[in-house]
């Protein structure tokens, strides 16, 4: 079986460019993408992912969180490339992606560039065992692989993601598999093309509890044994923590705050994250003061003109909030957020392009 | 004690198929007393929606009860025909269900499924009824104009209200809830958990409340039962069994999940999946999935044994009885 630290697939030139230690794996810089609904003359434009910048390093696992409809999905998917950014850019090691045109290339990026799906019910196909995802996944990105060595090579990621016995494993049919055995599979699939980053999004929601944890592992340990980045799409701000490095809050289409896991969840500078933790229910610390049940739901984001986006339901909402829409700002090391009120405290403004 | 209001006794259900029958609970007691809040947790599987269905005669086939009553306000509901159920239902007990958007028609505006609803187990005025739905709709803090509204107009947790507001209509004396809050996200989660916490203090209904989420009934719940496969794991006071759970299971689930405060440490979950309930394991249910298990614990089935107020359906509990006498 090859041998992964000696790998030998065929990368093309331009990626294959060792990258700097300090460049990041992958960047955006005003990642933007809109929905226009209705009709063929309705002018309603949905802001699902506005102006996001973010960065994920090499081996880092960061956790993009957000409620539903927040864009967090939406930003998995243009970064795996299933959609086109209205506007922005997306970098790979340095290299924008838009410039890829080739077959070759496009499909290097998306061997690179892995996704691991919510629903592990309805992400894998019913009539195909499951060897075959992760085999087809193999035959299109690792064509240098012969038959035999596919095999042995899906007998050691379903290994590596604890599906074991391998062989054993490989020849089920999804139905005979329990939620969390199949969101294994998927991950193996993803796994199995060695890719650089991994895009999971949600990918334990629809697991029961005493399953998610494994998943969670899984993931760390999956970082740790074949160097992969993870960006971890959830609404579960608890197991963000549990398993990231760093954490970006979305709310509306924008990134409101970004920085290491313990400095957001121990000092929130923007009053949503604030809300969000205040939210989150934890048996074991008694109940916090009770929430304003008027807190109000996140906006739908159609046409939206100048402004946080966030001031409707925010109780530190001042006139400027109404005028200029905050920018992403540094308020402390490496820890950013984009609120008029927290840039003020912390001697700064983000009223304008940083 | 007052006499309980509901009154849940030896209940089965099975599901009839033609690989045989599974039982998809087994011999379940549970009592609610007037105005408690009872929460029923456990995984996808575990028959918690089953049983609520039991419970509000909303089975249907393949399902039937196998034995079992459940006595609600005196009656057996289990006996009762379909006609003598329609006078109780609604007016006395109703149910909210998982999912609003499946559950409201999509079709009619909410004046018009709250009429619908009304009509069909009372006699109201036309005014009297458009008065009640606008009283509900504000119990639950939606305005009133909303009644014009279709169900797409409103936001996944304005729907639920809705719901809940649907549920309210005749001051039922238990509302059957199962899992209204899983399709919501974790702000307005919390603000409807509070929400359906204070309606219940100010109107005095009792609320039997299905969840997979253990912490979210942490705060709002009188008593907790944890289910496993079909059956009663545990049973007792909400906080004794999260400051001291008996049950290797309900500890497991306990340790599930991460925390947002103190020191980060590793989680284990509860290795393997549920059982299969057409063929489940031999002796204790949760043998093969507990860290703890003993020889006999895969060939002696174990009853609900009680420990200071708490059910729990464990060996290790039969022994400590055992010693103590």
């Amino acid at each position: 079986m090859a041998n992964f630290a000696n790998g030998t697939n065929a990368i093309p030139a331009a990626a294959s460019a060792a990258p700097a230690s300090d460049e990041p794996l992958l960047q955006t810089v005003g990642l933007t993408r809109h929905f226009k609904l209705g009709g063929l003359f309705s002018s309603q434009i949905l802001h699902a992912v506005d102006d996001v910048d973010l960065t994920i390093g090499e081996r880092e696992l960061v956790s993009l969180v957000g409620e539903s409809g927040s864009g967090k999905s939406t930003i998995a998917r243009l970064l795996a490339m299933l959609y086109r950014p209205t506007a922005g850019e997306i970098h790979y090691r340095g290299r924008s992606v838009h410039s890829l045109h080739s077959r070759r290339d496009l499909l290097h990026y998306r061997s690179q560039v892995q996704m691991v799906f919510q629903d592990p019910y309805s992400s894998m196909n019913p009539v195909f065992r499951v060897s075959h995802g992760v085999m087809r996944n193999l035959k299109l990105h690792r064509p240098e692989l012969g038959r035999s060595e596919r095999r042995e090579e899906a007998e050691r990621v379903f290994t590596l993601v604890g599906l074991t016995p391998a062989a054993e494993m490989l020849r089920k049919y999804p139905y005979e598999m329990s939620g969390g055995q199949r969101q294994r599979v998927g991950f193996a699939q993803a796994v199995a093309v060695r890719p650089k980053l991994i895009l999971a999004d949600e990918p334990v929601s629809m697991l029961d509890v005493s399953i998610r944890a494994g998943i969670l592992n899984l993931m760390t340990d999956l970082r740790e044994r074949e160097g992969v980045s993870i960006l971890y799409i959830t609404h579960d701000i608890a197991s963000a923590r549990y398993v990231a490095d760093r954490i970006m809050v979305m709310y509306a289409g924008h990134i409101v705050e970004a920085g290491p896991t313990e400095a957001v969840l121990s000092d929130p500078r923007h009053p949503y994250t604030q809300l969000l933790l205040s939210a989150v229910p934890d048996p074991r610390e008694p109940i916090s003061v009770s929430t304003s049940p008027a807190v109000g739901e996140p906006p739908k984001v159609v046409n939206p003109g100048e402004g946080c986006r966030f001031r409707e339901r925010c109780p530190l909402a001042i006139e400027i909030c109404g005028r200029v829409t905050p920018r992403l700002t540094v308020l402390a090391p490496a820890h950013s957020a984009a609120c008029h009120v927290a840039a003020a405290a912390a001697g700064v403004t983000a009223d304008s392009p940083s | 004690m007052s006499s309980p209001l509901l009154e849940v006794s030896d209940l089965s259900v099975d599901y009839i198929t033609d690989a045989g029958d599974v039982r998809a609970v087994d011999r379940v007691d549970i009592d609610v007393q007037p105005s408690e809040f009872l929460a029923i947790v456990g995984e996808s599987g575990c028959g918690k929606s089953t049983l609520l269905f039991a419970i509000a005669q909303l089975l249907s086939p393949p399902a039937e009860i196998a034995g079992g009553t459940v006595v609600f306000k005196g009656r057996d509901m289990v006996r009762l025909t379909e006609d003598e159920l329609r006078h109780i239902r609604w007016r006395d007990y109703s149910v909210v269900m998982q999912s609003a958007m499946n559950a409201l028609n999509p079709m009619k505006s909410i004046e018009a499924q709250f009429r619908d609803t009304i009509e069909a187990h009372d006699d109201m005025s036309r005014k009297a009824i458009r008065e009640r739905s606008a009283e509900v709709l504000h119990l639950v803090g939606i305005d009133a104009v909303h009644l014009k509204s279709y169900p797409h107009q409103l936001s996944g947790g304005m729907r639920q209200r809705a719901m809940i507001a649907m549920a309210l209509l005749f001051t039922p004396d238990l509302v059957i809830m199962d899992e209204p809050t899983s399709a919501l996200d974790v702000v307005a989660q919390r603000s409807l958990m509070s929400q359906i916490k204070e309606l219940q203090k100010r109107l005095g209904f009792a609320v039997i409340f299905v969840t997979h989420d253990m912490s979210l009934v942490r705060h709002y719940s009188d008593r907790l039962l944890v289910m496993y496969a079909g059956q009663v794991a545990e049973l007792g006071d909400t906080s004794a069994l999260f400051e001291d759970p008996l049950h290797p299971y309900t500890k497991g689930l306990l340790d599930a999940f991460p925390s947002i405060r103190g020191p980060r440490r590793p989680l284990t979950g509860i290795p393997g999946s549920p059982p299969d309930l057409a063929r489940p394991p031999s002796g204790c249910r949760f043998h093969p999935r507990c860290p703890v298990a003993m020889a006999q614990c895969s060939t002696t089935e174990p009853d609900l044994y009680e420990v200071a107020g708490i059910r729990v359906r464990c060996l290790l509990h039969a022994e400590a009885l055992k010693d103590a006498v």
